[in-house]
């Protein structure tokens, strides 16, 4: 499961930064049938985690009516240099986590 | 309190839900997207074509950069370029076909199937490093025969509906099919990524949508008059800037 992940390389202490992502996942619904009728089955991203400072700073459940690819931007607040860790996985078990750091001044 | 101030200040600003509600916009939403390079999700088929990029497709294929090096200054401009008259074929090619031309001749790759989403990385990687540039396919001496047969398949009434590309993206731009926007016939954003289709495709794609909906056989990708009508697009418009990878609704 790749993605694009983006946040500030710097931030000042107190202030909010914005974390962005966009995974890149199908997110069939489970709704939809193939060419020949059989269905298609529910393949969808099921949670995202963002930690920073190795608190839990963001929580998302998806449901099947969320768009392929899907995006999300959120604010934390700064507070010192560490690591901002997102996390997914999907209903087929597959998981994927990516840290990056964030220097606050 | 340092941990309390780090989950303090959280909240979610946007997720983008089903396609059909945006499908029917005005393409304000679309474009949004597309202005910022962290929320464009053509961007994945962008990193997936840098990677290949540096990758040897075989084991004793050279990678794309091992040639033309890297393709911020070797590609800048290029697909700009493009469908671009070959002087030793005779006929235009489009970009796909030309990338697809250097896999089978100097990679010695089987050729990328179109629509395969390598296909379109590599292609969308390729136009990124035009963006903001001029269109500029060129259809003077030889290729204004080609020019011309654009031209005129695009002024040509087809399928059970009876119906000209002209007809629509020419007279009608602006006005409503159905629920949506008609658009003008504009090539300088492709690959796109089109919100209806939840994924990144090509003009091939786009143009075979259009014509299924006229009820006409579709071109084939490979087809010369696909060729021919991306490259009266292109050329006609000589002021148009370089848009890839865009987001279309």
């Amino acid at each position: 499961m790749r993605a694009l992940i983006n946040i500030p390389k710097t931030a000042k202490q107190g202030e909010a930064f914005e974390i962005k992502i966009i995974i890149s996942h199908p997110m069939e619904t489970g709704h939809r049938a193939d060419d020949v009728g059989k269905p298609i089955p529910r393949h969808i991203v099921k949670e995202l985690i963002c930690h920073y400072l190795g608190d839990e700073v963001f929580r998302a459940e998806l449901h099947p009516a969320i768009s392929a690819n899907p995006y999300f931007s959120f604010f934390a607040l700064a507070d010192r240099t560490g690591p901002v860790v997102l996390s997914w996985s999907d209903d087929k078990g597959a998981r994927a986590e990516e840290s990056m750091t964030i220097s606050v001044e | 309190m340092i941990k309390s101030s780090a989950i303090a200040f959280v909240f979610l600003v946007l997720v983008l839900v089903g396609s059909g509600v945006l499908a029917q916009g005005r393409g304000d939403d679309a474009r949004a997207m597309q202005a910022d390079d962290a929320a464009n999700p053509a961007f994945l088929w962008v990193k997936r074509g840098e990677d290949l990029w540096h990758v040897r497709p075989g084991p004793d294929a050279k990678a794309c950069a091992d040639c033309h090096g890297a393709a911020e200054a070797s590609m800048r401009g290029v697909s700009a370029r493009y469908p671009r008259y070959e002087e030793n074929l005779r006929r235009p090619l489009a970009l796909d076909q030309k990338i697809d031309q250097c896999r089978t001749e100097r990679q010695n790759q089987p050729r990328l199937t179109p629509e395969n989403d390598d296909a379109i990385a590599l292609a969308a990687y390729v136009g990124l490093q035009s963006r903001g540039m001029p269109a500029t396919a060129n259809s003077d001496g030889p290729s204004a025969a080609y020019f011309e047969g654009g031209r005129r398949l695009y002024e040509t009434r087809m399928g059970q509906l009876n119906l000209s590309c002209a007809q629509c993206h020419d007279r009608l731009v602006g006005e409503r099919l159905g629920g949506s926007i008609i658009p003008p016939a504009r090539v300088a954003g492709y690959p796109i990524y089109r919100l209806d289709w939840q994924g990144m495709g090509s003009f091939a794609r786009r143009l075979r949508g259009c014509m299924i909906g006229i009820r006409a056989e579709p071109f084939l990708p490979d087809s010369s008059e696909r060729v021919m009508l991306e490259f009266y697009l292109a050329a006609r418009e000589k002021d148009i800037v370089i848009e890839t990878p865009a987001v279309r609704p």
